[in-house]
């Protein structure tokens, strides 16, 4: 046991981080940094930066354009990105579709997509979730009916992150009706453009328009772009579940919070002495840091032995409902600590382009919509009560 | 960066389940728990045998050195079987100060003994009014000419009553409070001058309450340097911590593990109590709970030999403060979970919970050390 980084370890973290140091733009270090909203744009070029340095996708296999790193490398990389103030990469390209072709994709399907998920000249989004199959994700109902060469696709998905950004979605859809609830569905690749699609914005109630109601009417898709066989399609999303979701806890991200949530409580007064010396406002933060602290360190176990040779299970989910009871604790002492000045909504405050002096602390904008936003995290990517279910059935055999 | 056992640490944690399983099951320990001793000291022997007493001692003075990781694995076994030999008094506590502060003739008349299992130490640091801050101590050691007396009372004083040797706090300047002013003795258990009340705990150890009356020592018993023992007393701590948190894991991890046996077998309503999505989504707690606390309880156990006092007592007591409220979680959860058989002495659940809160008290609970924690 060494919780140390080893003198190559050190100079690989050095190498990621003059990187990002030269490369990232001062704007959008800024509007991480700041916790302001980022476009589209803000995004794909940051993560071109990162694909022409070659650290687009460092868990995929080499011969995809992975970057052969060990898992304690991929963490450190995660890291370095979090604490470096880089956007979040979107995951929709690169961790979700792009592994499912590169494991069921065929040569043509991965000469076609792969490269153009690596360059970002493609964004994705993901058609899982429907109005009637949330949890009960194996309900969905959308069809993909054989029509000579093609499928025809009618049905609504929901919660669709970013479907406004994209390109291509990828979907669950039922190409078997009477087969059993699992085994009727298929992975489908779905081109943004074609005919019959249409996106309905969702506003949510801290002022964002990141998700959105995708209806598919009789949308024409070539059976090319099935992924996969008919009816493996709910293999490939459990496939999804246990592949490299060790970074699923935010945790670099959430120390970076704390580390904005220590120099906002300096600042803050509370009874004419900063708030972070109020002692029960101080506990508050520590209790927060030390279960952040348990969840680093257990995350820091799982990569160990990933490293040394297991293979990533589901304790990812411990991972995942853990880092976001902890992000939305982050978000909850946040939104404390400005006080009054939660209350002034300005989202222009949180846009590009705006130009008027702050109301109260720069910092207080985005406090309130992003506790409120935050609340999605516990919710998206299988609620915490599913990851608790699939704990429940997969480690404890319950 | 590798967070996982080598080899030898590997070794040491199969032969010590392997072990302990065949020879320590639950009724030994309530064989030995009706004792007045408390253990057994063929056992402590045994466990000698197998070097488990010479984790931490350097193998100049009889031991296989190591230390931190190797009491840890040895101290999370020890929780799973609930053994009740003075290990943390003696080898982690007692030696650890011979370890850290003794002189070379300290160490080699003291620490190839614990080795063999020949010697058993008490630390008596805590006292009626010190709670748990390690610097209040107002037990006197008055100089008079060649040597010193000390005067004063030592509170529960963990397997005292099995000492060979007490390793005793005392002030020899300052006010009770002082951070300089406090020196380590060594008090042989007979010492004119010492009596002891012993006691059993709640949770199956001994412990003693030792008052000090005119017990005179020579110079040669300071172990470390006159005036300066708290830092050496904070390091040991620490250890302890360190190893009160594995201890803490292990319990954990086996409580977890009859609890999800109970429910397994338990059939309430027509079905196994597993079934109940309530009872599910408490043990994937419980499980998390266990996980989040062992990760805590290594992490202190590779920093508590750090020598920055600070990065040391952050570590040491953030794991703390986990393994704190973790254990009082499960334990609590796994009393509730087996229903009424919970609540019974014949069961092990209660012994395990039993230990699971007086660790939180042991070396200081959340409250406290999250205040350390937070830097005051």
């Amino acid at each position: 046991m060494d919780l140390t980084l080893s003198p190559h370890e050190l100079k690989f973290q050095a190498e990621v981080r003059a990187f990002i140091r030269d490369n990232l733009p001062a704007d959008i270090k800024r509007k991480v940094e700041g916790g302001m909203r980022l476009v589209k744009d803000d995004m794909v070029r940051w993560q071109k930066l990162l694909g022409a340095r070659g650290w687009m996708a460092p868990h995929w296999p080499e011969k995809y354009g992975g970057t052969g790193w060990s898992p304690v490398e991929r963490y450190l990389f995660e890291e370095e990105l979090a604490l470096g103030g880089c956007p979040r990469v979107a995951p929709f390209g690169i961790n979700m579709v792009g592994p499912v072709i590169i494991e069921f994709g065929s040569e043509a399907h991965k000469r076609r997509f792969l490269p153009r998920i690596l360059s970002n000249d493609d964004w994705w989004c993901q058609g899982y979730s429907e109005p009637e199959a949330g949890s009960d994700l194996a309900a969905l109902k959308t069809r993909a009916e054989a029509d000579s060469d093609d499928y025809l696709v009618n049905g609504v998905k929901t919660w669709t992150t970013f479907a406004h950004y994209a390109d291509w979605i990828f979907c669950l859809v039922r190409t078997d009706p009477k087969a059993k609830k699992q085994e009727g569905i298929s992975f489908l690749l779905i081109d943004m453009r074609a005919d019959g699609i249409a996106i309905r914005p969702i506003r949510t109630f801290d002022g964002g328009d990141e998700i959105n109601e995708v209806s598919f009417t009789d949308v024409r898709v070539p059976k090319d772009n099935l992924i996969g066989r008919e009816g493996q399609g709910w293999t490939i999303a459990k496939f999804l579940l246990g592949y490299e979701r060790t970074g699923i806890a935010g945790v670099a991200r959430s120390k970076k919070q704390m580390q904005r949530l220590r120099t906002i409580a300096s600042r803050e007064m509370c009874g004419g002495r900063p708030l972070i010396e109020d002692p029960r406002f101080r506990d508050k933060v520590a209790a927060v840091e030390i279960e952040l602290m348990a969840l680093e360190y257990t995350n820091l176990r799982i990569v160990s032995a990933e490293n040394a040779g297991q293979a990533p299970g589901p304790e990812s989910s411990l991972l995942k409902f853990r880092g976001t009871e902890i992000q939305q604790a982050i978000t909850e002492l946040l939104l404390e600590a400005v006080g009054y000045y939660a209350l002034p909504y300005a989202p222009d405050a949180l846009a590009d382009g705006w130009n008027e002096s702050p109301i109260g602390p720069e910092y207080a904008a985005p406090l309130a919509p992003h506790y409120f936003n935050w609340r999605k995290a516990s919710i998206y990517a299988g609620t915490n009560e599913i990851q608790k279910n699939i704990i429940a059935k997969m480690i404890l055999e319950m | 960066m590798d967070f996982t056992l080598n080899d030898e640490q590997r070794l040491l944690q199969e032969s010590a389940e392997r072990y302990l399983a065949k020879e320590y099951p639950f009724a030994v320990r309530r064989r030995l728990l009706a004792t007045d001793l408390g253990f057994s000291r063929e056992t402590w022997k045994a466990f000698s045998g197998l070097g488990w007493l010479g984790i931490g001692i350097p193998e100049e003075f009889g031991g296989i050195g190591g230390w931190g990781v190797e009491t840890a694995v040895l101290m999370e076994a020890f929780g799973a079987a609930l053994v009740g030999e003075p290990y943390l008094a003696t080898c982690v506590l007692g030696a650890g100060v011979i370890r850290l502060a003794g002189s070379p003739a300290q160490k080699k008349a003291l620490l190839p003994k614990v080795a063999t299992g020949d010697l058993l130490l008490a630390f008596a640091f805590a006292e009626p009014g010190s709670r748990y801050e390690l610097g209040r101590v107002a037990t006197r050691a008055r100089k008079n000419g060649s040597v010193f007396v000390l005067e004063g009372h030592k509170a529960v004083v963990i397997d005292a009553a099995a000492a060979d040797i007490l390793i005793v706090a005392a002030r020899t300047a300052g006010g009770v409070a002082d951070r300089d002013g406090i020196t380590l003795f060594l008090v042989e258990a007979d010492a004119k001058g010492l009596t002891r009340r012993d006691y059993p705990t709640v949770d199956g150890h001994r412990a003693s309450e030792v008052t000090l009356k005119g017990v005179a020592v020579d110079a040669n018993a300071v172990v470390g340097v006159v005036d300066a023992g708290l830092p050496v007393i904070e390091r040991v701590i620490d250890d302890g911590i360190a190893a009160v948190a594995a201890e803490a894991a292990g319990i954990m991890a086996a409580l977890n593990r009859q609890t999800l046996e109970y429910l397994k077998t338990r059939r309430q309503f027509g079905r196994p109590l597993a079934e109940f999505q309530v009872l599910q989504h408490r043990m994937v707690d419980m499980f998390a709970a266990c996980e989040l606390s062992k990760s805590m309880a290594y992490m202190a156990a590779v920093h508590a030999g750090d020598d920055d006092a600070n990065s040391r007592a952050k570590a040491v007591s953030a794991a703390k403060v986990q393994i704190g409220k973790a254990g009082r979680f499960v334990g609590q959860q796994a009393v509730q979970l087996h229903g009424g058989m919970g609540m019974t002495d014949e069961l092990p659940v209660g012994h395990y919970f039993k230990r699971l809160t007086m660790i939180d008290t042991l070396f200081g609970d959340v409250d406290f050390h999250l205040r350390r924690f937070s830097g005051g």
